[in-house]
């Protein structure tokens, strides 16, 4: 029993890694009032700029690529929401679409319509002296690429410029009350816009982890809805950066499992394994809601 | 015959529109460095250059997304962001099709029967995402998404499994009977009576929202909640959750004619996506399924030509999803600034009004 725990949290470590970055950041728009949906497009957006970045300039160069990927999904979503004040909901899908549809024609036209599998380079495991052998977990958690050990840090970061800062302060002011914001000096639109901007930059660094720590390639609508998780673990984490790390360890675990229960020789269809995180998506939202208190301007038009 | 002035503007707007598109598609086709020439031939005869292509592909392409826009239009009037029509004409898909593989009879009692199961397995779907948001407060855009993804592995499960082909080499389920197939109409490929179902359910929605009480609340819900709760006689509730099903029931209504008429058979790849384009054509026809008519047929030209241009000029098919996406951000970019720009003329002259 000892021996599969190990491979089993390595596993969670490795699936919540890109789904924490990526619900981190939308913590942070959300906390200003605004929802962006197209947070799907960015984590597919830094997948592809992860693939671009990597054939030119290694794994630096695909991080660097993955985070100008979602930092302009962000810019996008900023533009049209703050400055011409579309419609949240409607911009944040039609910009996955967008993005859908701008990767898929890119990928083809530079790499060939077969899609032969197309490697960029990985940047493997590094493992942290001393902790990594701490019995059981040490190797399961401490053995992983750089990207995981930023994501450990970040949860607790956030949490902090949050709660302790003035900026923190300012950002979770607009979200609750925008107007008493503005009216206390502070620069609404501004913020936002650096909110969403960072939250892009995030969810392109969540695809990045997929093509540069994971897969080593990129597949077509390789996103395959994570953003859109993401957006649940938000709603579940409770707006809170702690919270999101929690609840992307559980989509981790969830996800962990089915490997768990195939190696095991459960006989179901694979295909509940597959639809299992979508799934639970739905049962933990419905039983999130109740409890849980959204920002108070959150999704009202800006 | 006279003709509005109004009607002689909303075509010259058409037309605007469809010359911009093509100016659009010309422009990226020239950024990636395409044979514009024969990208945009590929484009007209794989979609209107020839009755075969209009008929065969363009409009047996219309039809699904007819149905699906006019779903997301009524769900959209409702304040309802319903973004599974993809996942609920899944379910109708798969609905129609164990219907219409088990019936004992056949014929159209059988046919109309498979139809009906098919818009009430795409109500259910978008049901479960309708409970969730009126019982637990699950927003309806992420919900909907999920169900998305669920109905797609449900599907997978279903021709793997209790409806795959009696042979079990093939993931589809068995062929439907001839008897129990949408007709083919005469002399026009392989379009299908479905269109004409299509055409005829939409104009109904239309209408209904138009000129009934029932369209009156559905678009008063959408516009204001909080007013048209406290207008009393409108129970909000009520009205997004039967919106909401409505659209399922469209959706559902879509996949059920796909199997009927186009494919006989339950695949996986029974849809390429016209739930997720059903939201352009909603949005570029101001959820109105009485323009939705039109503007399906113009999505389902650009879905018919994008296949031609990838084959014949080797255009990356994807190009149209590109395209969707540059149309919705226009529309709902030109309706803020609109917007906009009537509140600020009557936020402006309000207070002068009061001084005076």
């Amino acid at each position: 029993m000892i021996d599969a725990i190990a491979p089993f949290l390595a596993a969670t470590i490795r699936t919540a890694t890109p789904l924490a970055l990526a619900a981190l950041g939308e913590v942070l728009v959300e906390r200003t009032g605004l929802i962006n949906i197209g947070l799907e497009g960015a984590v597919l957006a830094g997948a592809f700029g992860a693939l671009a970045g990597a054939t030119a300039g290694g794994v630096a160069g695909g991080y660097a690529g993955a985070v100008f990927g979602g930092l302009l999904i962000g810019a996008l979503f900023a533009f049209c929401v703050l400055v011409l004040r579309a419609d949240q909901i409607i911009t944040g899908m039609a910009l996955t679409l967008l993005t859908v549809g701008a990767t898929g024609t890119l990928y083809r036209a530079l790499y060939g319509a077969s899609g032969a599998a197309l490697h960029a380079p990985t940047s493997g495991p590094w493992a942290v002296p001393g902790l990594v052998s701490i019995p059981v977990i040490g190797q399961a958690l401490f053995d992983q690429p750089v990207i995981t050990y930023v994501t450990y840090l970040l949860a607790p970061a956030l949490a902090w410029w949050m709660a302790r800062t003035h900026a923190g302060l300012a950002l979770r002011a607009i979200g609750e009350r925008p107007d008493a914001a503005a009216a206390a000096g502070i620069s609404v639109a501004g913020v936002r816009a650096i909110a969403v901007l960072v939250g892009g930059a995030l969810g392109g660094l969540a695809g990045g982890t997929l093509v540069l720590a994971q897969a080593g390639t990129f597949v077509e609508n390789m996103s395959a809805g994570r953003g859109f998780i993401a957006l649940a673990i938000v709603v579940l984490g409770r707006w809170r950066p702690l919270g999101v790390a929690l609840g992307a360890l559980v989509f981790g675990a969830a996800s962990a499992l089915q490997f768990a229960f195939q190696a095991m020789g459960w006989g179901a269809p694979y295909q509940i394994f597959l639809a299992a995180p979508y799934l639970l998506t739905l049962a933990a939202l419905a039983g999130a809601m109740g409890r849980a208190r959204a920002p108070a301007s959150l999704g009202k038009p800006p | 015959m006279r003709v509005s002035s109004g009607a002689v503007s909303s075509a010259l707007v058409a037309l605007g529109g469809v010359l911009a598109i093509i100016g659009v598609i010309a422009l990226l086709l020239f950024a990636g460095g395409y044979d514009v020439a024969r990208a945009l031939d590929a484009l007209w005869t794989g979609s209107v250059g020839s009755w075969y292509s209009l008929t065969s592909a363009t409009l047996v392409r219309a039809v699904p997304l007819m149905l699906t826009g006019c779903a997301i239009a009524v769900a959209f009037r409702a304040g309802v962001w319903n973004i599974g029509a993809e996942g609920q004409l899944l379910a109708g898909g798969a609905g129609a099709t164990a219907i219409a593989l088990t019936m004992p009879t056949a014929g159209i009692p059988a046919l109309v029967l498979a139809l009906a199961a098919g818009a009430a397995a795409g109500a259910a779907w978008a049901g479960i995402a309708a409970v969730l948001r009126e019982r637990f407060g699950v927003l309806e855009v992420i919900s909907t998404i999920m169900l998305n993804f669920v109905a797609l592995y449900a599907v997978s499960f279903l021709v793997r499994g209790p409806l795959q082909e009696p042979t079990h080499a093939y993931p589809q389920s068995a062929s439907i009977a001839d008897a129990v197939h949408l007709a083919r109409i005469p002399g026009a490929g392989r379009l299908h009576a479905g269109i004409i179902v299509a055409i005829v359910i939409v104009l109904a929605a239309g209408w209904v929202m138009r000129h009934t009480a029932s369209g009156f609340r559905l678009m008063a819900v959408g516009e204001n909640p909080a007013a048209a709760a406290s207008a009393g006689m409108i129970d909000v509730r009520r009205v997004t959750s039967l919106a909401f099903m409505t659209s399922g029931a469209l959706a559902g209504l879509a996949g059920a004619i796909e199997v009927l008429g186009v494919t006989f058979a339950l695949y996986e790849d029974l849809s390429p996506g016209y739930g997720y384009t059903a939201i352009a054509v909603a949005l570029l026809a101001g959820l109105d399924p009485w323009r939705v008519v039109l503007t399906s047929l113009l999505f389902a030209a650009l879905e018919a030509g994008a296949g031609a241009m990838q084959r014949d000029a080797g255009v990356p098919s994807t190009l149209v999803a590109v395209i969707e996406a540059l149309l919705i951000l226009g529309v709902v970019a030109a309706q803020a600034i609109r917007v906009r720009r009537v509140s600020v003329l009557t936020d402006g002259d309000a207070p002068q009004e009061g001084l005076a």
